[in-house]
């Protein structure tokens, strides 16, 4: 079975129910399959072929769920980059992946228009809201995306399908220690088996209306779009959580009965009066990307004593590992679970060897869910994909420490790595520390995640400057915000007279985290 | 200074570092723009209850109060005449 088959299959089964409300708009299912069908065709018609990589730079939107669909139907390779990605790094990531494609809108093609570092590779730009009269550094046939959804020259049929289940579907990129974000593979079959195992321990039901105010850029909030179809559901799709009051009320008039959440949104929401409002249809909601603090449950399960709550744990490299059975929540909070149908989990101690039950080791994956390795990157492929117990197969070597109790449940206990965790995302310091030494003046600089109630860790920035040289900190952060995502802008930013240093002449991050005294409050508000 | 100067100000300040991007207006949607999100939300807070004594209930916290510099005009407004 291939990805896009959740849509025809619901399309076909359905037409007339709504697959999509988003910005106002309802959308049926035969609407979004008649329009995916039409950009397939647009895009094969531009020059994609089977295997291509196609990016998508796109805010949660009509657009960007049916670019999905439609990539994979025109046999392509899906690309999802975060909306607020800069240049240089959209360049890296256009170039890295040889995308011949990609699908933007009026607002972020200036990103490609600031582009000084060109893209050979890519010939076809898919435009949302219009093309603007300036013109790209390079010559790129540029099409518009609005005109064409509803171009009725262009098919409403899907083409032909030219795929098989183990040819890529989407190579998501995620932080890596190195600094340079690693393209996650992905197939049709890693997809489905995840998308199959999640909706099955979550029960989902045709009835089911999914409230996602995550990005679809970002793996969690893209299977709410993938997992809806699936189950021939409804998804309500949300720019952001920004203004929460918007989602306590779409929560009620959509009878939401799905709300996945990072704990970034359990924060804030238990910041407001939940207690004065009834969510009668609500089901679930499901926790992940970072620690869900067990304050945060018991407070949740008090407020919402008839919702399930699912607390979780995954990475981009098999999706999700582990869920913690909404029975088991008030009695072992502080887990993540286990292991997801049709998945095997186990623990490994230092010399590989599975671990002994209360043992701290690194988790291991054994799945169809599990990636085929990184885009071009066979050394770190090789490092997080090793022999598993049959012969040629490969097991997912997860970086993360964890333990597990003697009825089988696992317990998080640290990363092996020093990346961060910010708002449910993986920043990698080395990344924010590359822009930081780029900075005029700076001499040196250390990133580290420091405890933060909202953000679960907040990004500090230390930095020691050129003797001669005065920077404040609000300079600093806007100098990585002119080149950073909007997650991985540090909140904080300390000037240090001098680093400790480990004896082969490093920076002593643990050193420094441990000295740190730990400014909370307002982001932006230390110089 | 005038409250939408004052709120344009504070805006420009915390959240675009002081530069005003060409073609910004004061209906732009802050999320659209991307100027703002969850935590730059609570600092928005913070300010109007601080700078205008005035209390944000649950239900204020909606786009159409705080989603850009005539929205949050009008909603001050709105709140010091009822008081």
């Amino acid at each position: 079975m291939q990805v896009e088959s959740f849509l025809e299959l619901a399309s076909a089964s359905s037409p007339k129910k709504t697959a999509l409300v988003c910005e106002g708009f309802r959308f049926m299912y035969e609407e979004l399959e008649s329009k995916a069908n039409r950009l397939a065709g647009s895009l094969i018609a531009g020059g994609v072929e089977r295997g291509d990589r196609v990016v998508t730079y796109l805010e949660n939107s009509m657009e960007a769920v049916v670019s999905v669909l439609a990539i994979l139907k025109a046999g392509a390779v899906f690309v999802p980059v975060n909306p607020t990605t800069k240049a240089d790094k959209l360049s890296y990531i256009l170039n890295d992946c040889r995308s011949t494609g990609l699908i933007t809108d009026r607002t972020r093609l200036g990103t490609l228009l600031n582009d000084r570092a060109g893209t050979p590779h890519l010939h076809g730009v898919w435009v949302a809201d219009g093309i603007p009269h300036q013109k790209l550094a390079t010559a790129k046939h540029l099409f518009d995306l609005t005109a064409e959804l509803d171009d009725d020259n262009l098919p409403a049929v899907p083409p032909a399908k030219k795929c098989i289940d183990i040819d890529l579907a989407a190579l998501i990129y995620t932080s890596g220690s190195t600094g340079r974000p690693k393209g996650v593979m992905l197939t049709h079959l890693n997809i489905v088996s995840a998308a199959t195992s999640i909706t099955n321990y979550l029960e989902n039901r045709p009835d089911d209306i999914i409230l996602n105010v995550l990005p679809l850029s970002f793996d969690y909030g893209l299977y709410q779009m993938l997992m809806a179809f699936k189950i021939g559901g409804t998804l309500i799709l949300e720019r952001s959580f920004a203004y929460p009051y918007r989602i306590i009320e779409l929560l009620n008039h959509e009878h939401v009965t799905g709300f996945p959440i990072v704990p970034t949104i359990s924060a804030l929401l238990l910041q407001l009066d939940l207690a004065a409002h009834q969510f009668p249809a609500l089901r679930y909601i499901t926790s992940t990307a970072a620690t869900f603090p067990t304050d945060h449950i018991r407070r949740l399960r008090l407020l919402l004593p008839n919702v399930k709550i699912f607390s979780m744990y995954g990475l981009t490299e098999c999706k999700r590992v582990s869920y913690l059975p909404p029975d088991q929540i008030d009695i072992r909070p502080g887990s993540v679970g286990r292991g997801m149908p049709n998945e095997e989990v186990y623990i490994v101690d230092d010399t590989g060897r599975k671990a002994s039950y209360g043992t701290v080791g690194e988790l291991v994956v054994r799945g169809s869910n599990v990636m085929k390795g990184y885009w071009d990157l066979p050394e770190e492929t090789d490092r997080m994909l090793k022999p598993g117990p049959l012969a040629g197969e490969k097991v997912l070597h997860t970086g993360d420490l964890f333990r597990m109790d003697q009825e089988g449940y696992l317990y998080f206990v640290g990363r092996k790595d020093d990346i961060i965790k910010t708002r449910g995302q993986k920043v990698s310091p080395r990344e924010v520390e590359e822009v930081l030494h780029a900075m005029p003046g700076v001499l040196e600089a250390a990133v580290i995640g420091v405890p933060d109630e909202v953000l679960g860790e907040a990004i500090k920035a230390m930095v020691r400057l050129r003797a001669d040289v005065r920077l404040t900190a609000a300079q600093v952060i806007h100098w990585c915000s002119q080149r950073l995502e909007n997650f991985m802008v540090p909140s904080f930013v300390e000037f240090e007279g001098e680093f400790p240093k480990t004896s082969t002449g490093k920076i002593n991050k643990r050193k420094l985290a441990r000295a740190g005294v730990t400014p909370s409050g307002i982001p932006m508000s230390s110089e | 200074m005038l409250l939408h100067d004052e709120l344009r100000k504070f805006v420009t300040d915390s959240f675009m570092f002081g530069e005003l991007y060409d073609g910004f207006s004061d209906g732009d949607s802050f999320l659209e723009q991307g100027i703002i999100d969850s935590t730059a939300v609570l600092e928005l807070i913070a300010f109007l209850e601080e700078r205008y004594a005035i209390k944000l209930q649950d239900r204020d916290l909606i786009p159409d109060n705080l989603d850009s510099v005539n929205g949050l005009a009008r909603f001050v407004e709105s709140r010091l005449q009822s008081h």
